[in-house]
């Protein structure tokens, strides 16, 4: 058994040469499929429906903060045996479990059929059932298919492989003028936000990707500029470079420096003035800080281990570094895209012990020895670790709650101060 | 295929790890992708366990297959070994570990641990989590007892004189419906009638306990869907008789006493005729006259479906007017028991058909699951919780078991409850002039300050139902709905109908409209409300 706790030196300089422990191992995280829970509440006209086991059902219905929601827009297509036999069947069930869906949901416009383990284990073609169905359910309902299968994706990168086979069904932008298509699933209140500070820096037109309704999907072109909301979309991002979009760098939208970093690129490639930016960002960003400073005196110098989840690790650590003055003692992501981080590792203190990969047991011997004020984790170690006397935060509340933004900024600190507050606060 | 919105049962290989999870010294290697280790927050989050399931998941990705999983497998496996040092280890795959076919026994094997290793195989295809722990326990009882099974032919040696009775509980899991509190209780009635438990399984037992089942007389069948193989198997092989009866209710528990009792060769009279519960009491006490024939519907695993229908019919005096189970396996018994009841019995694992029946039958009181919970709110209907799948809350801090007397005053208390609304029903006839019952006037114990959302929230059960926004309900509802729409409310009518107090005032509603509906009528008048009143007065 190999225990390192020592941070390894690592050079600052070139972010893209950063010292990366690689494991592999027992993970402890999601599958893709656990994005419908937040994706079929962003595009409030999908359906997603599985194709799999009993496992990818109950999967999402734990995942789904355990059945809060008495009427979700996803479902499950579990196959049984008699569908393992031949492959045929099996489409002509597909067939006749979608026909039945669309009967019973005729407010559906867009079905995904996503792929599971098993589907892709017994190679079960998704997207030829897909093109089969949307030509006889066209036009009134779409039909496309991605993976969010456990052997092919974790926990976020279903939202990619959502987004990217929604990407070729983008209109294809019309003028000359250059407009800017911000991706990745972020909370209605945070795209109103961002609109306004748009609007007021004088950039536009604006798109968002997803879109809160199928019917009114972004247009994408060559004069189409990215700016990625989430870390999690390399795929969704070159399916709209393929399309002539250009991704523009920028660090991700969490904290205030997050926040400035990202609208800045934005600013740039549209032009606006410095000063004109500072007159618009000045008093948010001001308004944030004074928010944040309550927090920093409750963070400053806590230790934070981060096991791997969401891929927003890196960015968040940044922040809380940053921002906060919190030490990061270690910091996994499940995957870890260079290119697409680039700006965020130039940020990252030296010395950070970086993981990409996860064996699960190491990991936890680790944070055991490191003893951190913090772990942040996914729900199935979070008790257990709360039980050792290491105060947590779930990742999941990450990916689920508002924190992107200058509003958001102090939300999200908050989230790091509170289960430090409630620890402080016990007594029995 | 089968479409499912929520499912009753996870997988199998969710059943074996609730087994497994309850014991000690026990460890699963279980050939699963990693999107499968979902599961362990079913205990650590659910069932609030302090410590992660003794589950190593080898968690194959893509670019694994067709290379060399057999090999992850192995690793995984020696790395369990190593680290958790169990006393016995159970090998398996999760549906998709099924598919590639890698023989996760056949590899064990080979790997020559010094401790039994029990291969589970469970079709992943075909059966669901209560026979997926059946199936495990079932395999572990045979490996493990079996080796100290007597010779064939031989009988059991009559016990000693002087010495106590013993039986062993068969069944409580991890994750199961208030399985840790009727351990508690069910030891204590046996105490109280001089039987020693000797061993309690899976829940709290170690393999070595495991081996030692044999040295029980009887076994205690706790939960049968779990239990009921195994004790069988027990019953061949070792000659132990095992109970038939589950102790849930007072009358239930009165039986399961002369049960034992019997199997034990003791006497049952003392323990009869000082235990008692709550429950007959309260269910006499004129309090309670407002329970009488209160219509309802119940759905849970079997054994605790036909527990509840029971006590609801002779122990609350309630109407049952639905009765059913996802537990396939248990069918038989399911439709025996609702003949007694005179009701179409309900066998399905199909969420949205039991929410069409309960559309349909407009029960008072669902006693259901978790989904069925959400069933009933959707619906406006009080509900209690009965039966796994369940919620965190479904794990109370409280000590409140389901068997024995002291689970029967827990069922009056949780099923009771929920009907009483702040205000109880009697009392509302003799005093609906006063001006306190009138619109947004609360329950003293609400406070002032609830007035306007409780208003709101009586009010919105009956808008839910008609609302499109609630597609799922299948055609039963939609057809009500659309009645709804078409008869109209004359001006006096409504005005008549605002007398009646808020909180029944949306079932009046929904009632005379839906009488208005199948007997043609267009417009709602005062005439109507009454009608209906009267066609639906019980
Ligand atoms: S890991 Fe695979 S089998 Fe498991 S829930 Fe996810 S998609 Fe389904
Ligand atoms: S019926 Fe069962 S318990 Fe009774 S003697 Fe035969 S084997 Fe033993």
């Amino acid at each position: 058994m190999t225990v390192h706790v020592q941070p390894r030196a690592a050079p600052v300089e070139d972010p893209v040469s950063r010292e990366v422990r690689t494991e592999s191992g027992q993970r402890e995280v999601f599958c893709g499929l656990t994005g419908i829970v937040w994706l079929h509440r962003k595009i409030q006209d999908a359906f997603f429906l599985v194709v799999g086991s009993r496992t990818c059902a109950h999967l999402i219905q734990s995942a789904a903060g355990v059945m809060i929601f008495a009427e979700p827009r996803f479902g499950t297509a579990i196959m049984e045996e008699k569908d393992l036999a031949g492959l045929t069947d099996a489409n002509d069930e597909l067939d006749r479990i979608v026909t039945q869906l669309l009967t019973r949901r005729p407010d559906i416009k867009l079905l995904f059929l996503v792929g599971s383990c098993p589907s892709e284990v017994i190679k079960l073609d998704l997207s030829r059932a897909a093109l089969r169905l949307s030509q006889r359910f066209s036009p009134g309902v779409r039909i496309l298919n991605y993976s969010g299968s456990g052997i092919e994706t974790t926990f976020t990168q279903g939202e990619d492989a959502c987004l990217a086979s929604l990407a070729p069904e983008l209109p294809a932008a019309q003028d000359e003028t250059s407009s800017l298509l911000v991706v990745g699933s972020l909370a209605d209140v945070v795209e109103d936000q961002f609109m306004r500070m748009f609007d007021a820096l004088g950039i536009g037109p604006v798109q968002f990707f997803p879109p809160r309704r199928s019917t009114a999907l972004p247009s994408v072109g060559p004069n189409t500029k990215i700016l990625m909301a989430q870390p999690f979309l390399p795929d969704t991002v070159r399916a709209l470079q393929e399309r002539g979009a250009k991704r523009l760098a920028a660090p991700f939208p969490l904290g205030v420096e997050g926040t400035t970093g990202w609208l800045r690129a934005a600013a740039d490639a549209f032009g606006i003035d410095a000063a004109q930016f500072d007159k618009v960002t000045e008093p948010n960003r001001a308004r944030a800080e004074r928010a944040l400073s309550v927090y920093k005196t409750q963070l400053a110098d806590r230790r934070i281990f981060f096991f791997p989840d969401s891929q927003l690790e890196i960015p968040l650590a940044r922040f809380l570094a940053r921002e906060l003055s919190m030490k990061l003692v270690e910091v996994g992501t499940p995957y870890l895209h260079r290119e697409h981080l680039a700006e965020e590792l130039k940020l990252l203190p030296a010395g950070v012990a970086l993981t990409e990969g996860q064996d699960v047991d190491l990991q936890l011997d680790r944070c055991r020895l490191a003893r951190p004020d913090i772990a942040v984790c996914g729900l199935g170690l979070a008790n257990p670790l709360e039980a050792e006397g290491i105060t947590t935060k779930w990742s999941i509340e990450l990916v689920f709650t508002p924190i992107q933004g200058y509003e958001q900024a102090a939300d999200l600190a908050e989230l790091f101060a509170r289960p430090l507050v409630r620890r402080a606060k016990l007594v029995a | 295929m089968q479409l499912t919105v929520w499912t009753y049962e996870g997988p199998p290989h969710v059943g074996a790890m609730r087994v497994a999870t309850g014991m000690e010294g026990l460890h699963y290697v279980l050939h699963a992708p990693q999107g499968d280790t979902y599961a362990d927050l079913l205990f650590t989050m659910i069932e609030r366990r302090n410590k992660r399931p003794p589950v190593t998941y080898t968690t194959f990705a893509a670019r694994d297959l067709g290379r060399d999983t057999a090999e992850l497998f192995m690793t995984a496996a020696r790395d369990a070994y190593a680290r958790f040092q169990p006393q016995a280890m159970i090998v398996g795959a999760s549906c998709t570990g099924s598919l590639i076919q890698d023989d996760p026994g056949g590899l064990a094997k080979s790997l020559g641990f010094p401790i039994p290793v029990i291969a589970i195989d469970l079709p992943a295809y075909q059966r669901k989590e209560n026979w997926g722990a059946a199936e495990t326990f079932y395999q572990l009882v045979r490996a493990l007892a079996g080796p100290n099974a007597p010779p064939p032919g031989t009988k059991r040696p009559e016990r000693a004189a002087g010495v106590r009775p013993s039986c062993n509980l068969l069944g409580p899991t991890a994750l199961g419906f208030r399985h840790r509190d009727d351990i508690t209780e069910i030891t204590g009635l046996l105490g109280k009638l001089g039987i020693d438990v000797n061993v309690v399984a899976p829940m709290g037992s170690t393999p070595a306990d495991i081996a030692r089942l044999g040295d029980a007389d009887f076994n205690v069948v706790m939960y049968p869907e779990i239990a009921g193989q195994a004790a069988s198997w027990l019953h061949r092989i070792f000659h132990q008789p095992f109970t038939k009866t589950v102790p849930i209710g007072v009358s239930a528990t009165r039986d399961f006493i002369r049960e034992v009792a019997e199997l034990a060769g003791v006497d049952p009279a003392a323990v009869l005729q000082d235990a008692s519960s709550r429950l007959p009491w309260y269910s006499h006490s004129v309090d309670s006259t407002y329970l009488t024939n209160k219509r309802v519907f119940i759905f849970g695993d079997a054994t605790h479906a036909i527990a509840a229908a029971r006590i609801a019919s002779e122990e609350l005096g309630f109407k049952v007017v639905g009765l059913g189970s996802y537990s396939r396996e248990f069918g038989r018994e399911l439709r025996e028991a609702a003949k007694r009841y005179d009701v179409e019995p309900l066998i399905t694992d199909d969420y949205l058909e039991v929410e069409a029946k309960v559309a349909e039958l407009h029960p008072e009181l669902v006693l259901g699951t978790q989904m069925e919970r959400h069933i009933a709110k959707r619906l406006g209907v009080p509900c209690a919780v009965i039966s796994a799948p369940v919620h965190v809350q479904d794990f109370p801090a409280r000590y409140a078991p389901q068997m024995g007397f002291e689970g029967a005053n827990v069922i009056f208390d949780t099923w009771v409850h929920p009907l009483m609304m702040g205000l109880e029903e009697h009392l509302l006839t003799m005093f609906k002039d006063d001006f306190e019952f009138k619109d947004g006037a609360m329950p003293s114990h609400l406070g002032t300050g609830h007035a306007a959302p409780v208003a709101e929230a009586v009010a919105e059960p009956a808008a839910s139902v008609a609302t499109p926004a609630a597609p799922d309900v299948a055609s039963a509802t939609g057809a009500a709905a659309a009645a709804a729409a078409a008869a109209v409310w004359a001006p006096e009518a409504e005005k008549e109908l605002q007398k009646i107090p808020f909180f029944v005032r949306g079932k009046a509603r929904r009632n005379t409209e839906r009488f208005a509906n199948e007997n043609g009528v267009a417009t709602i008048t005062v005439e109507t409300l009454y009608d209906a009143k009267a066609h639906f007065a019980r």
